[in-house]
């Protein structure tokens, strides 16, 4: 079984260091862990880092995965450049990765198809990426990390441009696609209630500082969003017995 | 709330598949298309001039030579073929090395003519035509008059040096690139008044008529270079088709789908050299074909690189190859130096890039 271990994981921007002393129990495949934290908290950091693209101290412990690294796919939060490309072209683009061929496959083509699908926005296929709106722009990218068949999937803030039923339904989908195709998922997230809701576990940052990390009702709790939100706040069972976030002032 | 409503709404697998196929099939038609119009210009160029041909009396000297008179022959292996192929190899070079530099400076101005890339290769070479100065070391002489090209290409080298570690400040934008570039552009002309303030009557006549950019200049060895000069960079780039497309969904995504983009920024920014830096020290300064033309290939065809590739290529193998046949029809009796008509032409559709990428991005 696909499980990923996190080693005292640091990272820096020249001299300047972003991100240190991040570790984690064993997270297991089929788990949708959230990763919270004030701005600037070093989230993209720490998915940068464990995605290969920052190196620093620490070690990423993937065992129970064939690919190696490149089962570690990377979605980066801005979605905004606009080029030429069809959302169907732009897919294919992250097929292709890594490959010289130009043809394309049935298979490649396929998949392509099944994957808008499953997302939702088959018809979107052949519209321009610079013609989508923010939340289209993130399903498609959504897509793009899908088809490059990970084994964990980091994505940063992928809900963050989506109305509130998008982001529930993506939310969903998300959970649905770790626990049955057996994906890792971590999502940068700042909806501490979808958080409580959706995610298994949680990982919390702060100042590129590893904060917390444990099971999501357990970790989202009030000590921790006076500590690291500077929130006087409550996480209460609801009428439906959902845990809810309520926050009652400034700490 | 339900869990059914939580679904995205699942759509059938469309036939999207057979609808991309179409599309490629699409773009594959409007490259021939391209290429049947840029034989047509080929054939016009090679029949316009003081003496006019007819299609079947270029046909004829070109596929029977023998079968030709022998001044339609001559004129047309010894003076127009090398001219007329020039056309298409620099205007196609020139193209390539705007397409990509706009690719990987993810900036729809950059062009080797607006980022000084021109400007600094002009410069190279007027040092070595003015005053013999060789910027390679002393083992390179043994090349003789191709000394000039290779200080064009070492400048053009150093400007997009210069372009690249600009580039990569923290809060470079796209316009600061283009204000660097008309900074470069400047630079590179001011020190090229300073060569020919210096230089010798006959030199500065040298210099001057070759700035303004003439294809008559062209020879069979000169194009034999050109030629090569292109050749070596295009299956690098037709390599890195993926990954260059990648780039322009920008730094972060390309380097989430494993490019290097580092590495990958670098190899195009010499490539481009090489490919501004020949046809600038055989030809002279020939301006906004590598602005031009790879616009008109992406509104034709994206930017697939597998087919912006080509379509660059052959958009500005047109569109020199066109201006050379009108620089042979503006002024009866004369031949107006190329770099003239295509700056005539190109500045207009320069102002309406600018314009335009002020309102979305290209």
């Amino acid at each position: 079984m696909l499980s990923l271990q996190m080693q005292d994981l640091g990272a820096s921007y020249g001299a300047k260091q972003a991100l240190s002393g991040v570790c984690s129990p064993p997270l297991k495949g089929g788990e949708l862990v959230a990763v919270i934290g004030p701005n600037a908290a070093g989230k993209s950091t720490l998915f940068k880092r464990m995605a290969g693209l920052l190196s620093g101290p620490g070690q990423l412990r993937l065992e129970g995965s064939r690919r190696g690294q490149q089962a570690i796919v990377y979605l980066p939060q801005d979605n905004s450049a606009s080029p030429a490309l069809t959302v169907y072209e732009s897919i294919l683009l992250a097929c292709k990765q890594g490959s010289g061929r130009w043809q394309v496959s049935a298979e490649e083509l396929a998949l392509i198809d099944e994957t808008l699908a499953s997302l939702g926005i088959a018809e979107l296929a052949f519209r321009q990426l610079g013609e989508l709106s923010g939340g289209q722009r993130q399903l498609a990218a959504i897509a793009q990390t899908l088809v490059r068949k990970p084994e964990v999937l980091l994505l940063d803030e992928p809900t963050s441009a989506l109305d509130l039923r998008r982001h529930l339904q993506v939310l969903a989908l998300l959970r649905e696609l770790a626990h049955q195709r057996g994906l890792l998922i971590f999502i940068a997230i700042h909806d501490l209630n979808q958080a409580l809701r959706f995610t298994d576990q949680t990982l919390v940052l702060a100042q590129g500082r590893h904060c917390a990390c444990g099971p999501s009702k357990t970790v989202i709790c009030a000590s921790m969003l006076r500590e690291i939100y500077q929130l006087s706040a409550r996480v209460e069972p609801c009428s439906q017995g959902s845990l809810q976030v309520i926050v009652d002032g400034m700490a | 709330m339900n869990t059914q409503t939580l679904q995205l709404p699942r759509t059938k697998p469309q036939a999207n598949a057979g609808s991309y196929r179409a599309l490629i099939r699409r773009r594959q038609l409007l490259l021939i298309g391209l290429g049947l119009l840029l034989l047509a210009s080929f054939l016009l160029d090679l029949g316009s001039g003081p003496i006019r041909y007819e299609l079947g009396e270029v046909l004829q000297a070109l596929l029977h030579p023998d079968e030709a008179s022998p001044q339609a022959r001559i004129v047309m292996w010894e003076i127009r073929l090398p001219v007329a192929l020039m056309a298409l190899v620099v205007g196609a070079a020139l193209s390539l090395a705007g397409a990509q530099m706009q690719t990987v400076l993810n900036n729809p101005l950059a062009s080797p003519f607006t980022l000084g890339v021109s400007a600094a290769a002009s410069f190279g070479a007027a040092l070595g035509l003015a005053f013999g100065v060789q910027l390679l070391p002393q083992a390179w002489a043994v090349l003789g008059e191709y000394l000039v090209p290779l200080n064009a290409f070492v400048m053009a080298l150093l400007c997009s040096g210069l372009i690249y570690g600009l580039s990569r400040q923290p809060g470079a934008r796209p316009e600061t690139l283009v204000l660097l570039g008309i900074a470069l552009v400047f630079t590179f002309n001011a020190l090229l008044a300073l060569v020919q303030f210096f230089a010798s009557e006959q030199a500065v006549a040298a210099v001057v008529f070759w700035t303004m950019g003439s294809l008559h200049k062209a020879s069979w060895p000169k194009l034999a270079i050109t030629s090569a000069a292109l050749l070596l960079a295009l299956p690098l780039f037709a390599r890195q088709a993926w990954a260059l497309t990648a780039l322009r969904l920008g730094d972060d995504k390309a380097a989430s789908f494993g490019v290097a983009v580092q590495r990958l920024r670098l190899q195009v920014l010499l490539l481009v050299s090489l490919l501004a830096a020949f046809p600038v020290a055989f030809v002279g300064t020939i301006g906004f074909v590598g602005l031009v033309g790879p616009h008109i290939a992406r509104m034709l065809i994206g930017e697939d690189q597998r087919f912006f590739i080509p379509a660059s290529l052959l958009c500005g193998a047109l569109i020199l190859s066109l201006s050379s046949v009108l620089s042979k029809l503006l002024l009866p009796g004369a031949i107006v130096p190329i770099g003239i008509v295509t700056s005539l032409i190109g500045l207009p559709f320069f102002i309406f890039l600018i314009l335009r990428s002020g309102k979305r991005p290209c």
